[in-house]
C-alpha cells in the first residue's frame, strides 16, 4: 500500500508509530427485533439501563479526577427517568425496547450536536456513548477487545470505552469524527496518548493492521509510512521530546534574563473558551485579548453579552493584568454588516480605530461593556490601528462621555487604562507625539507596513521578518520612549512567539512580551538563553 | 403566606452563575445531586418567568444549556424550601467548589 497521508485537528500531542486496528461501527448495531408485549419490552430497557450502570460503576475505578467525573455523570443521566421517558411512552404504545431507546438517545445526541457552546456539543458523545452502551447490553453482544499498543480509529470515541481500554506505550487515537474539546480529548491528554480527531470518513476504510505514524501535534495520521516519512519522524520525536523537556521546566517559572533581570511574559487569547483549558500561573496576564471573538455571531453582541465575556476572562485571571483590545475589524477580519466591503486594499482601508470611529454606536456599547467589567479586576483598554494622536484623542473622548454617563446613571464602573496598539509606522517613528497610558507594539502589521507586504500574500512571507534592522529600530524606539515617559510597552505580535526572533526583540530592549499560550514555556527558555544549538 | 401551614413554606433565589463553561457536567451533576437531598419540590429557570424545569433531574438541568453569565433562578414548593434555595444558591456562589483554570 502507498503512503496515504489524512490530515484532521490535533487533540492530544505526541508522535506513535504502530498498527491500526479499526473499531467496527457494528459495536452499537442492535438489530431492531419485533416488540413483545409492552410490559416485557419495558422490564428489557429497563434491565438494559441498569446493566449500563453496574458496567459504567465497574470500570476500572479511576484514578483521576477527569475519569471519575465523565463515569459519575454518565451513571447519573442513566438513573435519571427523564432520560428514558421518551422511550417508554413509544413502548406503552407497542414499540421495541432498542427502537424506542435508540430513537429517544438520538432525539438528545441531536440536541446536543446542534448547541451553540462546542462545551455542550461535546456533550453529544456522552449521550451517544450512553446509547450505544444500552444497545448493546439490548442485543446480548459483547464488546471488541482493542489489541494494546494500537492506533485505535473509530468514527467517534465515547469516554466510557476509553477507559476500558490498556492505553500502552505506542497506542493512539485517530477518529473521523470529534472534538478537541471532547471528555475523551481531555482524557487523552491527561494520560498522554496521542490523539488526532476530524480525518474524515476516508480514516475508517484503511484495513486494520496496516502501519501508521499519528502526529497529535500537527493533526496528521500516515499510514503505509514511507522510509522519508520514518526518518523525519524521528528527527521530530527527537525534537519534541527535548522540547517538551525544556517546556517543562520553564512554563511555570518567572522568565529571567542570563543575568537575572525578570521580563514580563504574558499569553494573547481569542476568548475565555480557550483560556479554559490553560491555567493562569503560566503567564504574568493576558497582553492580548482579540475582541473580534464576540463578533462572529449572526448579530453583533450587546452589552451584557460583552460585560460577561469580559467579566469571564478577567475571572480566570484573577488579580494579573488584561488588556482587552476593542473592536480590530477590517484588513483580514471582515465582520458582516459592520465593516466596508468595497475597499481596494483593506489592509489600508477602514479597520480598527477607524471602523470604531465610523460606527460610535458599536464603539461605546464596547466602552460601556468594558467600563463595567473593569471593576471586576484588572483590565486595561487598548486602541488598534492608531495613525494619529487625533484617532487617540477622539477614542478617549468616547471613553469619557461612556464614563460621565454611567457615573450619571450610577451602573458601578472603573475607569480603566487607556493605550494603544503601535502598529502603523506613522505612531511608532512619531510615538512621543502620542499620550497613550501604555503601549503595546503590534509587530504583525508593523511589519507588514514597514515592510509594504502584505500578510497574506505567502509568496512575499520572506518580507514578513519582524527581526528585520527597520523593524527592530521602531520597536527599540518605542521602548526607548516608554521608559523615558514611564509608561509600559509590550508587544503582542507573532514574534513573540518565535523563540529565534525573541533575542532580537529583548535587544530592542522589550521586557515584556505577550505570546500564545502554547508557547510560553519555549518564550521562557529562548529569554533565559537555553536555547542555544 | 396566607394558606401556608408552618411546614409548607415557598422560596425563590437567583444567581448569576460564574462558571467558566456554564452549568456544565459536573456542575450539574453536583446541583442535582444537592438538591435531591431535600424533600420541597424545587424547579429552576433561565429568567424569573420561567420555563421551570425539575432541579433534580440532571437530564433536565443539562438540557438547559445554561453558559456562564446565566442566571440561575430556584423556586422551591415544601418543608425545607427555604434551606434548599439558600444551600443551591450557595453551591453556585461557591462556583461548585471548584478551582478555575483546571481542564
Amino acid at each position: 500500500m502507498a503512503e496515504l497521508r489524512l490530515t484532521g485537528r490535533p487533540a492530544s500531542p505526541g508522535l506513535a508509530l504502530s498498527r491500526l486496528f479499526v473499531l467496527a461501527d457494528a459495536e452499537r448495531a442492535a438489530a431492531s427485533r419485533s416488540a413483545e408485549d409492552p410490559e416485557r419490552e419495558a422490564e428489557r430497557l429497563r434491565a438494559a439501563v441498569a446493566g449500563a450502570i453496574e458496567e459504567l460503576e465497574q470500570v476500572a475505578s479511576p484514578a483521576d479526577d477527569a475519569a471519575r467525573d465523565i463515569l459519575e455523570f454518565q451513571i447519573a443521566m442513566l438513573g435519571d427517568d427523564a432520560l428514558s421517558e421518551a422511550a417508554f411512552a413509544v413502548i406503552a404504545d407497542g414499540g421495541d425496547a432498542a427502537g424506542a431507546w435508540q430513537a429517544a438517545l438520538d432525539t438528545q445526541v441531536d440536541d446536543y450536536a446542534n448547541a451553540e457552546d462546542e462545551y455542550f456539543r461535546a456533550r453529544s458523545a456522552d449521550l451517544a456513548d450512553l446509547r450505544d452502551r444500552v444497545l448493546r447490553i439490548l442485543s446480548g453482544a459483547r464488546q471488541q477487545s482493542v489489541p494494546a499498543g494500537t492506533v485505535l480509529v473509530a468514527l467517534d470515541l465515547p469516554p466510557s470505552r476509553f477507559l476500558g481500554i490498556d492505553w500502552q506505550a505506542g497506542a493512539a487515537i485517530a477518529l473521523a469524527g470529534g472534538s478537541p474539546t471532547s471528555h475523551v480529548a481531555l482524557l487523552a491528554r491527561a494520560r498522554g496518548v496521542p490523539m488526532v480527531v476530524g480525518l474524515g470518513a476516508d480514516v475508517m476504510r484503511v484495513p486494520s493492521g496496516q502501519e501508521a505514524m499519528i502526529d497529535g501535534e500537527r493533526g496528521t495520521l500516515v499510514v503505509a509510512p514511507g522510509e522519508a516519512t520514518r526518518a523525519a519522524a524521528q528527527v521530530r520525536e527527537v525534537e519534541i521530546r527535548k522540547r517538551q523537556a525544556v517546556t517543562d521546566k520553564f512554563q511555570h517559572a518567572q522568565a529571567k534574563l542570563p543575568n537575572g533581570e525578570a521580563v514580563t511574559v504574558m499569553i494573547n487569547t481569542s476568548g475565555p473558551d480557550e483560556l479554559s483549558l490553560l491555567d493562569p500561573a503560566i503567564c504574568d496576564g493576558i497582553g492580548l485579548v482579540r475582541s473580534e471573538f464576540l463578533f462572529h455571531g449572526a448579530a453583533l453582541p450587546d452589552e451584557e453579552t460583552q460585560y460577561l465575556a469580559y467579566v469571564r476572562i478577567l475571572e480566570w485571571a484573577g488579580s494579573r493584568p488584561v488588556t482587552i483590545r476593542t473592536l480590530d475589524a477590517g484588513g483580514d477580519k471582515p465582520v458582516k454588516g459592520l465593516t466596508l466591503d468595497d475597499e481596494g486594499n483593506p489592509f489600508l482601508g477602514t479597520r480598527g480605530i477607524r471602523l470604531s470611529l465610523l460606527k460610535p454606536d458599536v464603539f461605546r456599547v464596547q466602552l460601556r461593556a468594558l467600563c463595567r467589567a473593569a471593576t471586576r479586576g484588572n483590565l486595561k483598554i487598548m486602541l488598534p490601528m492608531v495613525a494619529t494622536p487625533r484617532d487617540l484623542a477622539q477614542g478617549r473622548a468616547h471613553l469619557a462621555a461612556v464614563i460621565a454617563d454611567l457615573a450619571a446613571r450610577k451602573t458601578p464602573y472603573a475607569e480603566p487604562p487607556l493605550g494603544i496598539m503601535v502598529e502603523v509606522p506613522a505612531a511608532a517613528i512619531a510615538i512621543d507625539r502620542f499620550d497613550a497610558d501604555f503601549y503595546s507594539i503590534g509587530s504583525n502589521d508593523l511589519t507588514q507596513y514597514v515592510m509594504a507586504a502584505a500578510r497574506d500574500i505567502a509568496s512575499l512571507s520572506d518580507y514578513a521578518d519582524a527581526a528585520d534592522p527597520a523593524v527592530l529600530s521602531l520597536i527599540a524606539r518605542t521602548v526607548e520612549h516608554g521608559k523615558r515617559t514611564g509608561r509600559e510597552v509590550s508587544l503582542c505580535g507573532d514574534a513573540a512567539s518565535n523563540p529565534a526572533v525573541v533575542p532580537h526583540l529583548l535587544d530592542a530592549g522589550l521586557r515584556s512580551l505577550s505570546v500564545s499560550a502554547s508557547s510560553v514555556g519555549l518564550v521562557k527558555a529562548a529569554i533565559a538563553g537555553a536555547l542555544v544549538g | 403566606m396566607k394558606n401556608g401551614t408552618a411546614t409548607d413554606q415557598a422560596a425563590t433565589g437567583a444567581i448569576v452563575i460564574a462558571h467558566e463553561v456554564g452549568l456544565h457536567a459536573r456542575p450539574s451533576v453536583k446541583l442535582t445531586k444537592l438538591a435531591k437531598i431535600f424533600g420541597s419540590k424545587i424547579e429552576l429557570g433561565l429568567s424569573e418567568g420561567g420555563p421551570w424545569i425539575d432541579a433534580k433531574s440532571i437530564v433536565k438541568v443539562m438540557a438547559f444549556k445554561a453558559a456562564k453569565g446565566s442566571t440561575l433562578h430556584f423556586r422551591a414548593q415544601g418543608g425545607d424550601a427555604t434551606q434548599a434555595v439558600a444551600a443551591l444558591v450557595d453551591l453556585v456562589r461557591r462556583d461548585f467548589d471548584e478551582r478555575h483554570g483546571g481542564g
